[in-house]
């Protein structure tokens, strides 16, 4: 499909990122709000003291799920491999969750609402998330853990 | 009630998009992270298609006094710079690396993959409570 990557899914890419840009514009003209995952899954678990009305945090949050289950359906499954061991996923999701509440955001809030409302604090975020995801990776690969 | 129905109906084309863009899967997302191994760039591609509809929805956002359905918009703040969005950016950053989630993409593999899904979350809220309880 791509030239040179024969793993890549370019028209898959394209148009599931186009499904969650049409979600976040949602709401963002509708509900006039930040579609942050990060931010919503903390309120609607009452993780956050301030932010979007209880309600709305937890009809988003459990719209994630469903959404994918109606593809999943959809087109016979989903593919998904995760690692191995349960490690990556405890220690993976620590570190996101900490990181997350203290740098205000994810790659949803900071990374496609805020690089495209050209915010410098979210071009900063995503650019030092970005940078540290690839260390992270390389380093699990020069260790041999990948 | 309308709102809270906007919002499910939000979650779910978010969690489609999730779903058919392949950013639901954690080893492609190692993939696009792994600059120096097989590199692949499907995440590129999902990051370009969600800034499309985002960037007219900016554009269009500057000319309206109020959301649709609520009074106002509450956005964040956009200049403020600091340690704590550096720090908090790195440790995300890595954690994203470690597991190949964020927490869009986990939530979302709920109905895909349940039992590694919930492991990543249960550690994941874990950190947002060590977060609310041990900074101030």
């Amino acid at each position: 499909m791509l030239p040179g990557f024969p793993d890549a899914m370019p028209l898959q890419g394209l148009a599931g990122g186009l499904m969650i840009g049409l979600s976040a514009a949602i709401m963002l003209l509708a509900l006039g709000r930040i579609a942050g995952v990060s931010g919503l899954a903390a309120r609607a678990t009452g993780l956050a003291a301030s932010g979007a009305p209880r309600s709305v945090a937890i009809a988003f949050i459990l719209g994630l799920p469903l959404g994918a289950l109606l593809v999943s359906v959809l087109v016979g499954g989903v593919e998904t491999t995760f690692p191995a061991s349960p490690w990556p996923l405890l220690i993976g999701g620590l570190l996101v969750g900490f990181g997350t509440r203290l740098g205000s955001g994810c790659t949803s809030g900071h990374g496609v609402c805020g690089m495209s409302r050209l915010s410098p604090r979210s071009l900063f975020a995503t650019a030092m998330f970005m940078a540290a995801g690839f260390i992270t990776v390389g380093l699990l690969r020069a260790g041999g853990l990948l | 009630m309308k709102q809270t129905a906007i919002a499910l109906a939000a979650g779910l084309i978010f969690g489609a998009g999730l779903a058919i863009s392949g950013m639901a899967d954690p080893q492609r997302v190692q993939a696009f992270l792994d600059l120096f191994g097989a590199w692949d760039p499907t995440l590129a591609f999902v990051m370009g298609g969600a800034m499309i509809p985002m960037a007219l929805a900016w554009r269009v956002q500057r000319r309206m006094a109020a959301p649709l359905t609520v009074s106002r918009f509450d956005l964040p703040g956009t200049t403020k710079i600091d340690r704590r969005l550096a720090i908090g950016a790195l440790i995300f950053g890595a954690g994203w690396g470690i597991g190949g989630l964020c927490p869009g993409p986990a939530i979302a593999d709920l109905a895909i993959a349940p039992a590694p899904a919930a492991m990543f979350i249960a550690a994941m809220l874990a950190g947002m409570a060590v977060h609310k309880f041990a900074v101030r």
